[in-house]
């Protein structure tokens, strides 16, 4: 384990058992996350991409321990998360936390915002009496609220302001390390870029690292510092944000990015554009090879029935693509930036 | 794109006012909304949620569900005809016929226990007065337009058996079935995922330009606009703040809240080092709106007048119209 890399993840699978009839036979497996391997460095926010039913959400949760029946080997800080007993993860919990994606949804409706705030810290036993209190009360104002709010219930707040509360709930603890999973996708967009700052204040302040997992291309490139690019429960292509943008490498990514219309027409009315045909496959049953090649353009034999590795092509920027030599890519013209 | 667009105004909304009366009180959803659509052109409502723009397009179809919700008042012309005139079996003809709509959800608004023929070819039937082999062909026909493979074996399928991007294509499929001359779009593709997405709004622009359909395309999303839209019509608290022609708003947008939504979306081709700016406060609560300019307490430029007087639309450039007190040399000032 490198010391910079606050997390290290080799490779994670993670398969939920299909049932079928009466006796809840197991007739076959989603391969939700299907080798998967990286690493987080401290003090970094690490973008998690891809469309819906790609892994990334499972990824997330994978690393925090939260699903029974994953393999492979997580490390935080060197230790290694699949080999703690149960007492021992409840207490490593305190260093990691979640930020969910429905504000409606995660917080429950008949506790308090204070309340809500303040569980972690009575949990973990972290604060009691006045101590208690006013940490609750600099967690409000941390998170932009006010501290009277704290006896209202979460249906009395907007979106924007239920989502501080979670997040004001997951760093109570004063976690190293917060997987964000899809923070700002149930937003307005005036109140998402308000979120997104926040994170991006809070990481500075309190040294925090991100697995920032979202399905908005634009939102990753503004918070990350590297993204990872997933598909059917594989990475495809991870880099530096900026790298990736200006030089995607994989076909996937290349069409993925090509989708995302730019919010200016002038420049993006000269974008090359690539419509990916039909459908993400069933991750029950992926195709052989490599996943992505019954969507790809550029396929050739070889990527029928060979799956590519993900090889490094450049400095930190890896590639999962039989096609992809090095970093000048395939050979056509990759997609404007 | 814009080969298709004709200068005649297919539909013209004037001073539209739908309200709902709930519990809270007298909810203003729209209030005095104005603009219109041409022959073939592509027109965009944007706005962040509750601003009026889904109830603003219900309103045309007359769809509002009473109570609570009524239109008060305004005119809706389409084809020279107010629509808010028409008699109830007068607009059952236009719906579906030459007003079609899509709607957000594709797997909320299709009906679970029909198959999609039957769902397909109610409409050529009733509309079309297609017999029931012709309206088969017909749907097939549609199915093949939208993109679906195998439209033959497939026709028999239930929604259930499509995926999310499969099922919005069934909806476009259904709202094309009878040549609309007016599309709406309503949220088209907010529940895909954006490689789908992106082939939905193709098809969508490659119809309009086959078949010269006006559209109407709803959406919180400044970049679908950007990319597919002609004229772009910006809508605050249940009313039009700015409207211009797409590439104008973006290069000199020139209301405040135009300005501040454009500058807080994150961008594909900007990177991390350069800052969002923020809108600060909350959209406002439509049943307690302030008196003045329902944005003046999140604005920069707000004065005393803006709390006091909603501002008048005035015009600004070629089809560029704002509704602002404040001078527009002060935002320019700011951007520098």
């Amino acid at each position: 384990m490198e010391e910079n890399h606050i997390i290290e993840v080799e490779n994670l699978y993670m398969y939920f058992p299909v049932t079928a009839g009466v006796m809840q036979k197991k007739v076959a497996d989603v391969k939700a996350v299907d080798g998967v391997s990286f690493y987080i460095k401290k003090g970094e926010t690490l973008g998690l991409v891809g469309e819906s039913g790609c892994g990334k959400t499972t990824t997330g949760r994978c690393i925090l321990q939260l699903y029974e029946g994953t393999k492979g080997k997580v490390s935080f800080e060197g230790v290694d998360l699949t080999k703690l007993k149960k007492e021992q993860m409840r207490k490593m919990r305190r260093n990691m936390q979640l930020i969910f994606q429905d504000p409606f949804a995660s917080l429950d409706p008949r506790m308090t915002a204070g309340e809500i705030i303040g569980e972690p810290l009575k949990v973990h036993n972290l604060a009691k009496g006045k101590e208690y209190k006013e940490q609750v009360e600099e967690l409000f104002r941390m998170v932009e609220l006010e501290p009277y709010m704290a006896n209202r219930y979460p249906h009395e707040f907007s979106g924007g302001q239920r989502q501080r509360i979670g997040i004001a709930r997951a760093l109570a603890v004063r976690p190293k390390f917060v997987v964000c999973d899809e923070p700002v996708s149930a937003l307005d967009v005036s109140i998402q870029a308000q979120i997104i700052l926040l994170l991006e204040k809070l990481r500075e302040e309190m040294g925090l690292t991100y697995l920032f997992i979202a399905h908005d291309l634009s939102v990753v490139r503004n918070i990350s510092d590297r993204v990872a690019v997933m598909y059917l429960g594989k990475i495809v292509e991870i880099t530096h944000s900026d790298e990736l943008y200006a030089n995607p490498l994989h076909p996937y990514t290349i069409a993925l990015l090509s989708a995302v219309p730019i919010p200016d027409p002038k420049i993006d009315r000269t974008r090359q554009r690539i419509i990916l045909k039909g459908d993400v496959p069933s991750p029950i049953n992926p195709p052989a090879g490599c996943r992505f090649n019954p969507r790809c353009q550029m396929a050739i034999d070889i990527c029928r029935e060979k799956e590519p590795e993900l090889k490094l092509v450049g400095e930190e920027h890896l590639v999962s693509c039989h096609l992809v030599k090095s970093s000048a890519g395939i050979g056509n013209p990759p997609a404007n930036q | 794109m814009a080969t298709v667009v004709q200068d005649e105004k297919i539909l013209e909304i004037k001073n539209l006012k739908t309200y709902f009366y709930t519990q809270e009180g007298e909810l203003k959803a729209v209030d005095g909304l104005s603009y219109y659509v041409r022959k073939g052109e592509s027109v965009g409502l944007v706005g962040e949620s509750a601003c009026g723009k889904s109830v603003g397009a219900l309103s045309i179809l007359r769809l509002i569900p009473y109570p609570p919700g009524i239109i008060v008042g305004g005119e809706i012309i389409f084809q020279g005809k107010d629509l808010l005139k028409a008699t109830e079996e007068e607009m059952r003809n236009i719906r579906g016929n030459s007003i079609a709509m899509v709607f957000q959800e594709p797997t909320t608004s299709l009906n679970p226990v029909l198959t999609v023929r039957r769902q397909i070819s109610e409409t050529l039937e009733l509309h079309r007065g297609m017999n029931k082999n012709e309206s088969l062909q017909e749907t097939i026909r549609l199915l093949k337009l939208v993109g679906i493979p195998d439209p033959e074996k497939r026709a028999n399928d239930y929604p259930f058996q499509f995926s999310g991007g499969m099922q919005q294509r069934i909806m476009i499929a259904m709202g094309l079935s009878c040549n609309p001359a007016l599309l709406i779009c309503d949220e088209p593709t907010t529940a895909l995922d954006v490689t789908v997405q992106a082939q939905l709004l193709e098809i969508i622009d490659d119809l309009r330009a086959k078949f010269g359909t006006a559209v109407i395309i709803i959406t919180h999303n400044l970049g679908i606009v950007a990319r597919y839209v002609d004229r772009v019509n910006v809508m605050y608290a249940g009313r039009l703040v700015e409207t211009a022609p797409t590439e104008e708003l973006y290069a000199n947008p020139v209301h405040p809240y135009t300005i501040g939504l454009l500058s807080s979306v994150p961008r594909l081709d900007i990177s991390k080092k350069k800052s969002l700016r923020i809108i600060r406060g909350l959209p406002p609560n439509l049943t307690r709106l302030p008196p003045g300019c329902a944005f003046a307490p999140r604005c920069d430029y707000a004065m005393p007048i803006c709390k006091k007087e909603y501002p008048p639309l005035e015009k600004v450039g070629e089809e560029h119209y704002r509704a602002c007190f404040a001078e527009i040399s002060k935002f320019q000032k700011q951007e520098k």
